[in-house]
């Protein structure tokens, strides 16, 4: 996927001036945390489990090669095969090789970010493979053209307004004065849609939420059960997932799946959770007939033993940009890229270079409610940082605030000086201020005055009356 | 270090920036609720930032002088007491982090770091200061600063302070934990997401029809209260008085609030 993350400003802006998003975006700030809070006042041991998850998840990232290898095995003993990936490029043409060699013609899609990373349904679309997504929240925004703005609910960008729009602009072959006012009958009429595809589609595409070691199986949850028809209809399914996706055992994965649903949708359990190990075996009813998993690094082993490990924890449940009053304000597209919110602000610097994403680490207050809300612990805010120190070194934050800091700097490792400085300050402001108790313009400070008031100072310094009180005392 | 000569503790006060330059009455009220808590405070004449501003613009070089700087001066007090969640976050949680490749220093401001607290969780967790003699005639909403909140747990101090303070009532703030869009340096550099969040919050606190807004730290509260300034100039919102929590339990609120002129 291209990125437009360097035009972050700007895409906030078009963001906040949305109408449609900003109302879209009012709903998801009153759904996901209160939902969330629920779930997870049910469960007791709710933190008991996320200090399990995060000490799996740690403990497959100190050997993952092993993990790896382990997992390959096992989905070779089960009939699958397994295909390494080290870049986009190499997973787009290892997948394009397993659909010329099954004759495909269409291939349906579960949702998978990792499709999205590696820009696979305009590659797929370009070499005559028509790919279709099936969750519906994919495949509205694939008739719209537009990528996910969420990463487990990829339009919730868009009002249902837009979407029954979308429906009659696409599907001209329904009947025009049908009734799409309740969001039951969007979702009925895409199910028909997608049904004939369903049945049609030569290779089921999907992603995995875990990759499970001991077993060589692949686990996706769904509440809409398009996985399971899209994995297990046509000839061949094709996992496609990074490294960092596999877990050691089955309960691993049980414990993390306790976690998952309740952290993104506030759900106990999403309504499909579907573990698939191997081609169809000759005493199962159904199931595909050949089984692959392409593995995808696209840089994730670089991270290992670097200060962005942790950020290979991430089981991408989205309570992070759920709770985020940044994603909250601006909604997913305005990040440019594949991720979003804070788990974007991390993750995209780490796949496509920080010169590239320049602003997605700045773009935050350091509230630490990700981190608060994060099954896996993941220090968000520290790695934000740790990103912002990558481009001081690299002299990308812009000038002015490097003048601005090596200024304050200057003063704040002389104190008698910084203190008449201060003085100075609080004076000037104060006085002219004293009127009105604020300004309303202030020159140097118009990010601040342009839309609110910038209170002026009392009129002298602290340090300044404390010493003058001290005096007075001693004397 | 205790001061042989006296059996009150000694605490060290870190201004604070915003209060220097801004409200040395919250310095002043700080005084006297850290006073009534049974301690002597003095001012290290020094100290100047705690580093932060570099710090989380990536200038740990920077940010590393000065926190040394502010150890120095701080170490030889019982406590160091901070009027800020965000300030005093940064000496408790992020010195030691800071300074985590330099083992005597890294000793050093750990030892800081356990002595170092916010204003409300000094007086009243570690002096176990559970009345105030103040009085405050209004309705109060109350907004958790993010860094007080998350890093050093305050949220219940403040409320149970104010709970003892004549005439008050406290009315809670639906979203009182959600970050106003101060965030430093972010409200500059991002000043249209930054004025969408403080937005979205002045309208939650005037939803509360409180008179009076409080809250733990200057930077936030500057923002909201220019905030609710300009909607009230623009928009005819209600007046709501602004005021750092520790004026209004130190019984100091003669100054006007936060960016009201005199009468």
């Amino acid at each position: 996927m291209e990125s437009t993350a360097s035009a972050f400003k700007d895409n906030a802006h078009d963001a906040l001036g949305n109408k449609h998003l900003q109302s879209a975006l009012d709903k998801m700030r009153a759904g996901f945390p209160q939902r969330r809070l629920d779930a997870i006042g049910k469960l007791p041991e709710f933190e008991d489990l996320r200090e399990q998850g995060r000490e799996i998840k740690n403990h497959v990232l100190e050997n993952l090669d092993w993990y790896l290898e382990r997992f390959e095995r096992n989905v070779t003993a089960a009939g699958g095969h397994v295909h390494w990936a080290r870049t986009p490029e190499e997973a787009r043409q290892l997948i394009l090789g397993l659909c010329r060699k099954l004759g495909a013609r269409t291939v349906t899609k579960g949702k998978t970010m990792i499709a999205e990373e590696i820009g696979l349904n305009d590659f797929l679309e370009a070499e005559g493979v028509i790919p279709i997504e099936t969750d519906l929240g994919e495949y509205i925004i694939q008739l719209r053209r537009e990528p996910p703005s969420h990463i487990i609910a990829p339009a919730i960008h868009l009002t249902k307004g837009q979407v029954e729009e979308t429906f009659r602009e696409i599907h001209t072959s329904l009947p025009a004065d049908r009734n799409l006012e309740e969001p039951r009958s969007l979702v009925a009429e895409a199910r028909t849609m997608l049904r004939d595809k369903f049945l049609k589609a030569d290779v089921g595409i999907t992603g995995a939420n875990f990759l499970i070691a001991e077993t060589g199986t692949s686990v996706i949850v769904t509440n809409e059960g398009n996985g399971d028809l899209t994995q297990l209809l046509p000839k061949a399914h094709i996992v496609v997932a990074s490294l960092e996706k596999i877990v050691p055992t089955l309960e691993d994965a049980a414990a993390l799946l306790r976690l998952l649903a309740r952290s993104a949708t506030g759900q106990d359990m999403s309504v499909y959770t579907t573990f698939s190990t191997g081609p169809r075996r000759a005493e199962d009813p159904d199931g595909p007939g050949e089984y692959h998993v392409v593995l995808l690094d696209n840089g994730r082993s670089a991270l290992l033993g670097s200060e962005f490990q942790d950020m290979l924890r991430c089981i991408r449940c989205g309570a992070c940009m759920n709770h985020c009053p940044v994603y909250g304000a601006i909604g997913g597209h305005a990040y440019g890229w594949v991720y979003p919110g804070p788990m974007g602000a991390v993750l995209t610097p780490s796949l496509i270079g920080i010169e590239n994403a320049k602003h997605l680490p700045n773009a935050s207050t350091f509230c630490g409610k990700c981190e608060s809300v994060c099954p896996m612990k993941i220090p968000l805010p520290k790695m934000m940082r740790h990103y912002r120190e990558r481009e001081w070194q690299k002299r990308l934050s812009p000038p002015v605030a490097r003048l601005g800091l090596k200024l304050w700097a200057f003063l704040a490792l002389r104190p008698p000086l910084y203190h008449f400085f201060y003085a100075i300050a609080a004076q000037v402001l104060g006085l002219l201020g004293k009127r009105q108790g604020s300004f309303y313009n202030l020159p140097l400070a118009g990010a601040w005055t342009s839309t609110r008031d910038m209170p002026a100072p009392q009129g002298r310094s602290f340090q300044e009356l404390w010493h003058q009180r001290e005096k007075k005392k001693a004397a | 270090m205790s001061d042989s000569t006296s059996a009150k503790p000694r605490v060290g006060l870190f201004v604070t920036c915003l209060v220097d330059l801004f409200r040395p009455s919250v310095g002043f009220a700080a005084v006297k609720l850290i006073e009534e808590a049974g301690c002597t405070v003095e001012v290290p004449g020094l100290q100047t930032c705690c580093g932060q501003p570099a710090y989380n613009s990536g200038d740990r070089a920077d940010a590393a002088a000065v926190a040394r700087r502010t150890i120095v001066l701080f170490e030889g007090f019982d406590y160091v007491v901070v009027p800020s969640g965000s300030c005093g976050g940064m000496i408790k949680e992020h010195y030691t982090e800071l300074l985590q490749d330099d083992p005597p220093w890294h000793a050093r401001a750990k030892a800081v770091a356990e002595r170092t607290w916010e204003l409300m969780a000094f007086i009243h967790d570690v002096r176990g200061m559970r009345r105030v003699a103040a009085r405050y005639d209004g309705v109060v909403t109350y907004h958790d600063s993010c860094s007080g909140l998350r890093e050093l747990g305050v949220k219940r101090q403040p409320r149970a302070l104010l709970g003892s303070v004549e005439g008050l009532k406290l009315k809670e703030l639906p979203g009182a934990e959600t970050c106003c869009g101060f965030g430093g340096t972010f409200c500059v550099k991002y000043p249209e997401i930054s004025d969408k969040m403080v937005e979205a919050k002045a309208e939650d606190v005037l939803a509360t029809g409180a008179d009076t807004l409080l809250a733990g730290d200057m930077g936030c509260l500057m923002n909201m209260a220019g905030k609710l300034r300009r909607m009230r100039t623009e928009a005819g919102a209600r007046p709501t008085r602004v005021r750092h929590v520790a004026e209004v339990l130190a019984g100091m609120t003669d100054e006007p609030p936060i960016g009201e002129a005199g009468q």
